[in-house]
């Protein structure tokens, strides 16, 4: 028998833990919205239309160096992949998915590097360069309109914590947290602009201030640098964690790349 | 290398009005950005863009430092003859694309 203190005690802390989940969870897919529904008209219109989405002219670099002859093994990505409207569909919608060599997820960018190392001996591509974003583009243009898909199972689990808890914690000279914006005031304006839900819809995405393509580690490396955090360098475990942790938070959201932003 | 994306219909009516859109990879550097040593990044821009139609002059721009990377240029014109478009974009340091596309006007 349970003494009805005790059991007003259960039911409180029980109403609690619900409250605590609803608050500190994930925004649940009826509510999440893509950058995209944030953005205006015009800005809308560009990137709906291939023939004016700036990003169009790093899919064709990435269509002509995805069947160019690279490295000492002379090989192309062709040779392996095939024609990657059909082998790269749905790739980026798992990405970064775990690598077994590394015992650690990587992200899209990391595993094209990899695969030019390993398989085409050639020197990887710069970060951010524009081979590797035109590649990158290419791949994750043939996943457009598929959703986003991270499976986590007990390796990555440790990793999409990480991510969680990089999200959660407060960081830089203003003390501030991701979650602090993107899941508790995402409706709201800063300095004039959406603050939105940080989903990783369309990387790598066009984004008008940059006037290029930009991979989503550069953006959160912008959004450190606003919360007058020192970023890390790019490929960094911490960025690729928060990566795995922002896509997974995306799932079942439409993959949109490559993307316009302002 | 993708310099420029040019679309145009495939094909027309005579007479109809047909929108056209360019977009050509330029990084229209200003030239008046310094770099962290404060040394003047030199300008280097797209200057001009023609669109010929079968030859005559149909549509042309100047383009300034203010105008912002990959510019988009989209206008219309009227179909008039089956035929050729041709677009060229001239610019700073010898930068010359020039882009062909059909055009069948019933």
């Amino acid at each position: 028998m349970i003494a009805p203190a005790a059991r007003l005690f259960l039911a409180l802390s029980a109403a609690w833990l619900l409250l605590e989940s609803a608050t500190a969870g994930e925004i649940p897919l009826p509510e999440r919205r893509s950058g995209y529904e944030f953005m205006s008209r015009e800005t809308r219109a560009m990137q709906d239309d291939d023939t004016g989405n700036p990003g169009t002219l790093w899919v064709l670099d990435g269509e002509a160096l995805f069947k160019r002859k690279a490295g000492a093994a002379d090989r192309t990505c062709f040779d392996c992949h095939g024609d990657a409207r059909e082998s790269m569909k749905r790739v980026a919608a798992r990405y970064p998915a775990f690598d077994p060599a590394r015992g650690r997820p990587v992200n899209l960018e990391q595993r094209i590097n990899t695969c030019r190392v390993e398989r085409q001996k050639a020197p990887p591509l710069a970060y951010e360069s524009r081979d590797l974003l035109a590649l990158t583009a290419y791949v994750a243009r043939q996943s457009r309109g598929m959703p986003i898909a991270i499976a986590i199972d007990a390796r990555t689990k440790p990793f999409l914590e990480a991510g969680r808890k990089a999200f959660h914690r407060r960081q830089g000279q203003l003390n501030l947290s991701c979650a602090q914006c993107h899941d508790e005031h995402w409706s709201g304006k800063l300095a004039g602009s959406p603050v939105t839900q940080a989903h990783p819809t369309g990387y790598p995405l066009y984004r008008l201030e940059w006037e290029s393509l930009g991979s989503l580690e550069r953006r959160l490396r912008g959004c450190l640098t606003g919360l007058r955090a020192e970023s890390y360098p790019y490929g960094a475990p911490e960025l690729v964690d928060l990566e795995l942790y922002l896509m997974w938070r995306a799932n079942g959201m439409k993959i949109e790349a490559p993307a316009v932003r302002p | 290398m993708a310099r420029a994306v040019v679309t145009v219909p495939a094909q027309a009516r005579r007479g109809e009005i047909i929108e056209i859109k360019t977009l050509a990879a330029h990084a229209m550097e200003t030239g008046f950005r310094r770099t962290q040593t404060g040394e003047l990044i030199p300008r280097d821009i797209i200057r001009r863009f023609t669109c010929t139609y079968n030859g005559i002059e149909v549509y042309r721009v100047d383009l300034h430092p203010a105008v912002a990377a990959n510019p988009l240029i989209a206008f219309t014109t009227i179909a008039t003859e089956t035929g050729t478009l041709s677009f060229q974009w001239a610019g700073d340091n010898g930068y010359t694309v020039t882009e062909i596309a059909p055009i069948r006007v019933e």
